[in-house]
């Protein structure tokens, strides 16, 4: 992007003004050509019609996540033989509501995604720009523990770190974000290396800037596109490999209406009842796929080298 | 190219080293005693307790624990299996030929079909069939493959009834095990019916395996393929007046498809990843559902063994990648990379 460095701290205050607009016409070059790209703009309304049904489950959902209907066992979805309006999308095996769960579900899928990304960003970023800055061994000895982390698949080491911690939603949150961050390492340490001998980072140290303020206000706001891409990239991964923890019962526990809990349990249904198998398969494929899409939008409107092919 | 190789292999031994420390620090980190972890028996006696807490080592200092256990991987002894009481190294390599002819088979299914749809998209961009394989790959890449199998299963064995649901073979065929692989031992065996069969129970468990790397593969081509096609030397050549297909055939695709290489290396963890939950749906008797097996057992020196051996061949697999790339780009080779 075409922004213009800071150089240090005084410059900085009297740029103020400037830089307001500055940001302002950013955003808005950054949306015109993030909007070139439909498919990004679908994805884009898609995620955000799952997060208001996230938010608003409670009001949305027409009954309870956990509440059971026992005069109602797998009922088929409305529009198949002997379904009813009370319950749309059918029940499962012990009388819950499909739908229900379904919107439920969203919630911890959206909570999962933020949580590790949040998790793996802040450390990933801290421990990058640590090792791009001081380099040397300490560089050296990061960037092996990132390799050795890294040596291993990483739904297999999730499920190693979930085996140790205990299976549970949180700890697979914590397993996912441990295996997610040597991501934002490399990509971290990789730009701060790039920026670290430009003029205007001399500059800024030359003007007397600390360490701390060099490293996150100087160097970090200039490496932040390819690492908003990983951001989204790594909130979809995120979601589907708490799924798969979930669905190998190592994630959320039962009755918990996660995505890949309810499939596991769905699973010995499967040539019964095709409703409680497909629909929360449906579920996390439509959110992945449009976190990809707005990730595919966002990597066009952020990297100017990919923009016109 | 033996110095390159020489110094690709240096950079692994630290990397191979960290990982045995991994794998040795997992059972040290599991919550719950260690001597219980190990033994897999209940209701110690404190006497017998003792006795295998100094069996096992655990008595002895950190370090010399570790040397032991570091000596023992050198020699191939990665302990026993709490369940069979085998060694784990043999547990691993009588189910790894499994994992690898699914994962060989998902392989060639995503190359192939990957590189020639990344192909036709990057030549015929912005036409409906582009859009179309794009669309699909970004579907096929946004998969829950634990999903994406069962919903296979609902239609091809519930509906059509055309594949069988698990196995690698119709349990009516018995033959040794020559080299591991289903579908040469059933040809061997000269039992009628047997390869069919295998090939059947491979069909489903090859599709959902390959389907992630598919959707990788053909995205990366087409993107390398548009770039390399933009190129000076492929206009030159359109000028020579050569054939399109020998222009993308020979000089596009010579160039575009190093970064494909690196992407192709890359799928070989994923794909290792996928075995896990492609093999739990499918029952597949390979390495993937071992682990997960072996975890929820607590059988905890094979989930340690297991981690150990995944994490060697993925790295040995990546080395092989990065030589491939220095013979095929000779830039890389000697500018040192």
């Amino acid at each position: 992007m075409s922004e213009t460095p800071t150089s240090g701290p005084d410059l900085a205050e009297k740029n103020l003004d400037t830089r307001k607009t500055n940001k302002l016409a950013l955003l808005a070059e950054f949306w015109r050509y993030f909007s070139e790209n439909r498919g990004a703009v679908i994805g884009l309304c898609f995620f955000v019609f799952i997060c208001l049904i996230a938010i608003f489950a409670s009001i949305v959902a027409p009954h309870g996540a956990t509440e059971q209907f026992r005069d109602a066992f797998l009922t088929p979805p409305v529009w198949e033989e002997g379904g009813t309006w009370k319950f749309i999308l059918g029940t499962d095996a012990v009388g819950r509501c499909m739908l229900s769960r379904l919107i439920y579900g969203a919630q911890y899928s959206l909570f999962v995604g933020c949580i590790v990304v949040s998790l793996a960003l802040v450390i990933g970023v801290i421990v990058g720009l640590f090792a791009g800055f001081v380099g040397g061994k300490t560089d050296t000895i990061i960037m092996r523990a990132m390799d050795i982390i890294l040596a291993f698949p990483a739904l297999l080491l999730a499920l190693a770190l979930v085996a140790i911690l205990g299976p549970s939603l949180t700890n697979a949150m914590i397993a996912i974000a441990i295996v997610q961050q040597p991501h934002y390492v490399r990509l971290t340490r990789a730009a701060v290396m790039g920026e670290r001998t430009k003029d205007y980072v001399t500059a800024a140290r030359v003007s007397g800037v600390g360490p701390a303020r060099l490293m996150f206000r100087t160097i970090l706001p200039n490496c932040l596109a390819p690492l908003i891409v990983q951001a989204a990239l790594s909130f979809s991964t995120a979601i589907l490999d708490a799924a798969a923890l979930g669905f190998l019962g190592m994630g959320a526990q039962p009755p918990t209406p996660e995505w890949g809990t309810m499939l596991a349990e769905a699973r010995e249904f499967i040539l019964r009842a095709w409703w409680v198998v497909t629909l929360p398969g449906i579920a996390i494929l439509v959110t992945v796929l449009s976190i990809n899409l707005m990730g595919d939008g966002l990597r066009d409107a952020l990297d100017p080298k990919l923009r016109r092919s | 190219m033996l110095l390159y190789f020489l110094r690709r292999f240096g950079l692994l031994l630290p990397t191979f080293f960290g990982v045995t420390i991994a794998a040795f620090s997992f059972i040290r980190l599991l919550p719950g005693d260690p001597v219980l972890l190990m033994a897999g028996e209940r209701g110690l006696s404190p006497e017998r307790h003792a006795e295998l807490l100094h069996q096992f080592g655990f008595d002895r200092p950190l370090w010399e624990q570790f040397f032991d256990y570091f000596i023992g991987i050198l020699q191939g002894d990665l302990g026993h299996s709490l369940i069979t009481k085998k060694p784990v190294l043999e547990e691993f390599f009588t189910l790894f030929p499994a994992t690898l002819e699914l994962s060989i088979c998902a392989m060639i299914f995503a190359v192939t079909l990957g590189i020639s749809a990344g192909i036709f998209a990057a030549v015929k961009r912005g036409t409906w069939y582009d859009q179309t394989v794009m669309g699909t790959a970004l579907i096929g890449y946004s998969m829950p493959i634990f999903w994406w199998g069962l919903l296979l299963i609902i239609l091809f064995s519930g509906i059509l009834g055309w594949t069988p649901v698990s196995g690698r073979i119709s349990l009516i065929y018995f033959f040794p095990q020559v080299t591991g692989f289903m579908l040469i031992d059933s040809v061997l065996s000269g039992q009628k019916g047997a390869f069919s069969s295998a090939v059947s129970h491979l069909i489903l468990p090859t599709i959902v395996l390959g389907t992630i790397p598919l959707a990788v593969i053909a995205r990366q081509t087409r993107s390398a393929v548009l770039e390399v096609l933009g190129e000076d030397y492929v206009r030159t050549a359109r000028a020579k007046g050569l054939s399109p297909l020998r222009v993308v055939g020979v000089h596009v695709l010579r160039n575009a498809m190093i970064p494909v290489i690196t992407t192709i290396g890359l799928q070989v963890g994923v794909l290792l990843g996928g075995a896990i939950l492609t093999e739990t749906i499918f029952s597949w008797p390979g390495i993937g559902k071992w682990m997960v097996d072996s975890i929820f057992r607590r059988d905890y020196p094979s989930v340690q063994g297991g981690l150990l051996l995944i994490a060697a061949i993925v790295m040995i697999v990546n080395l092989v990648v990065d030589l491939l790339y220095g013979l095929i780009n000779p830039k890389i080779r000697h500018t040192g990379g």
